[in-house]
């Protein structure tokens, strides 16, 4: 086997790049949709709920319980936007969607309460699980410090009662945002990788310059790294880019040591263009290989830990996601940027992208030679 | 015949159970112009493709310039250009990138570029469009592009598949004589073709039918093989005519080229005559005749519809 010729890689190296630039079509997929993505992600992927929409029965009407709903919005997480005496509005105002969540506070809240204990409902709107869930959690606590509040004043703190002190190490204010804003970079790139690896190869096929190519001095190894050396340029431009406007604009906090990322960007790079070449070499056409890359791209998301948290999976996908390298750089990615984590506690993260990346690349390899010569 | 420069011995291809090219054994002799004509599907583009290096042969070989295409399919590259059937020109690249491009790929030396090209140019006449897109061009153009990129490294051998294959008339003569320019200047030339009026230029033609050689020749030795004279006539029934004209005695054969019948007679002088009358008593109006000289066409329909059946 004879050794790769670096003059004849640079010839095609510098065509790729010639074309990759050329149309303005393609310089603005590898440019401006990477940030295009990251803004709208950054905006539009919060799962936090602000003034989520409340309507309040209140059947008592003293003090305490004009005191409970103003503890309530005091927090701004829930805003009230409809009350009423009958009950039936309630479920008229959640089945309109008028309303997430529904307070209703009992006729003789207050002297209850005066007594020693009451109870008050919470409706919500399960059709939306995500948001439910968050503002329960909200309500409950509100309540919680509601009474503690009521019982301090009373100077009657109830013996061996005990107040739950949260405190969200990393992200304080639970910001969706610091979480999912370093997973969409990852997202991105390999979405990128994927995508001008399998077409830059495809399209080769397509034009029919690839029979060209064959009948070159060109060997099978040059043509590979030339298809796959512009992509990794490419790539850790744009992680750069994207991971500066993750910082200076979302506010990112980047507390880990940023060459840490910048190696395990590598790897993922290279897993990326790994697999974006096993999908040229398995497509036809162009179509093929978009259909191709979103059938790996989907699943590679979903059981990525990106939306769903990977703890809560059952444990055959639990499995299978140790073979998605998104996955794995999503873990290393947000461990940098928000715990400040490096090597010694990411290793068999990077371990695990190395080997997928590796193991991909040499199937993609050996592969290449058979889907070239039709 | 010069000294043989592409050997074919037993050369075979089979896909899954269809033996696409079946024991080809033949050889072109160096400076040739070599044609190889047959319908679509008789086997053209896969010899060529072996012949490139490209495709492996399920059985024999052949050597390329010295070079056998089984034993060291890279080594075969360094002797031959390929220009398959369409051409693969990088569209968004100009024709000035497009070639400088197989110049690189190529690593011709950078002192001979500029004669080169300008050869190249002058014989293509792309100097004016030489920034222009690929994608840009007509589809002579882009047909003229591909000689010039698959020329650039001046290869000994030129496989040339089916290169005017939807080309206007004015592009296919300008691309005949590019061919007939590269004959001049020592290039070996192969070239498939399905269109037998093409083969008429070359030095021998190969026939190829269903994968095998049909017959191998000079184009004057073609047309000596038929003993008899073309005698054309359209008229007014033309397949009716055709199987009126077949079933005389008189005929060897009888095949309808469009609305124009073939008929090959031994002695048309003699026989003639009295195949009109027939075509006249059978209420058919005669349009047209003329006495021809048989045609490589006439020549090869004759060849295959005479062929004993493939088994």
């Amino acid at each position: 086997m004879t050794l790769p010729s670096p003059m004849r890689i640079r010839e095609m190296v510098r065509k790729e790049f010639r074309q990759l630039f050329r149309d303005p079509r393609t310089r603005a997929v590898i440019f401006v949709a990477p940030v295009i993505q990251l803004l709208m992600f950054g905006y539009a992927v919060n799962t936090d709920i602000r003034e989520t929409a409340t309507f309040l029965i209140d059947h008592d009407r003293t003090l305490e319980s004009r005191k409970l709903v103003d503890a309530f919005r005091a927090t701004g997480y829930f805003e009230v936007v409809g009350r009423s005496e009958r009950p039936l509005d309630l479920v008229r105002a959640l089945d309109h969607g008028d309303a997430l969540v529904g307070i209703e506070i009992p006729k003789g809240f207050a002297r209850d309460l005066a007594a020693g204990g009451t109870s008050i409902q919470l409706i919500l709107d399960g059709a939306e699980s995500n948001s439910a869930t968050v503002a329960q959690g909200y309500a409950q606590r509100i309540v919680q410090r509601f009474a503690l509040e009521r019982a301090r004043q009373r100077g009657a703190l109830p013996s061996g009662g005990i107040e739950l002190r949260t405190r969200a190490w990393y992200n304080p204010n639970l910001e969706s945002r610091v979480y999912n804003v370093p997973a969409v970079v990852g997202v991105i790139i390999m979405l990128m990788c994927l995508l001008l690896t399998s077409l830059a190869v495809v399209r080769e096929r397509e034009f029919g310059t690839l029979d060209q190519l064959v009948v070159s001095p060109l060997t099978h190894q040059e043509l590979m790294l030339s298809k796959t050396l512009p992509v990794a340029v490419v790539g850790v431009i744009d992680l750069t880019a994207i991971a500066l406007i993750a910082v200076f604009w979302f506010d990112i906090p980047i507390r880990g040591f940023p060459p840490t990322l910048f190696l395990a960007a590598l790897l993922y790079i290279l897993s990326g263009l790994a697999v974006g070449l096993l999908i040229s070499t398995i497509s036809r056409t162009q179509q093929e290989a978009f259909m191709s890359m979103f059938l790996f791209l989907q699943p590679a998301i979903i059981l990525s830990g990106f939306f769903y948290p990977i703890e809560s999976m059952p444990s055959v996908f639990r499995w299978v996601t140790l073979l998605n390298p998104v996955r794995h750089f999503l873990e290393i990615i947000r461990a940098v940027f928000l715990k400040g984590e490096g090597l010694a506690t990411l290793w068999p993260q990077y371990v695990a992208l190395a080997i997928i990346a590796v193991a991909v690349l040499r199937l993609a390899v050996a592969r290449f030679p058979k889907s070239i010569a039709a | 015949m010069a000294q043989p420069t592409v050997v074919l011995s037993d050369l075979s291809r089979r896909f899954r159970d269809v033996e696409a090219v079946d024991r080809l054994t033949f050889s072109v002799g160096r400076g040739e112009l070599f044609g190889i004509v047959g319908p679509d599907g008789a086997g053209k583009t896969t010899t060529l493709r072996m012949l490139a290096g490209v495709l492996r042969p399920t059985g024999g070989d052949a050597r390329v310039g010295g070079v056998s295409v089984t034993r060291d399919p890279e080594g075969v590259k360094r002797h031959i250009a390929y220009m398959s059937q369409r051409f693969g020109l990088y569209t968004d690249l100009t024709v000035r990138e497009n070639i400088d491009f197989y110049a690189d790929l190529f690593r011709v030396p950078a002192d001979q570029r500029a004669r080169r090209l300008e050869r190249l140019y002058q014989f293509s006449g792309l100097g004016p469009f030489e920034r222009r897109l690929a994608g840009q061009l007509s589809g002579g153009m882009k047909q003229k592009l591909g000689l010039c990129c698959a020329l650039v490294h001046e290869p000994e051998i030129m496989l040339l598949d089916e290169p005017t294959f939807g080309v206007d008339p004015i592009s296919r003569r300008d691309l005949w004589l590019i061919v007939h320019e590269m004959v001049a200047a020592g290039i070996t030339v192969l070239v498939a073709t399905a269109y037998l009026d093409e083969a008429e230029r070359c030095d021998r033609v190969a026939m190829l039918h269903a994968g095998q050689l049909l017959a191998l020749d000079t184009p004057e030795g073609f047309r000596r093989r038929l003993t008899g004279r073309i005698q054309t006539v359209r008229t007014s029934a033309p397949r009716q005519t055709r199987d009126l004209v077949a079933a005389h005695p008189a005929v060897q054969h009888a095949v309808l080229f469009g609305d124009m019948l073939h008929a090959i007679l031994d002695d048309p002088a003699r026989d003639w005559p009295d195949v009109k009358s027939r075509i006249a008593s059978a209420g058919i109006t005669i349009l047209e005749e003329a006495a021809g000289e048989p045609s490589l066409e006439d020549v090869f329909i004759h060849l295959v519809t005479s062929a004993p059946a493939h088994a």
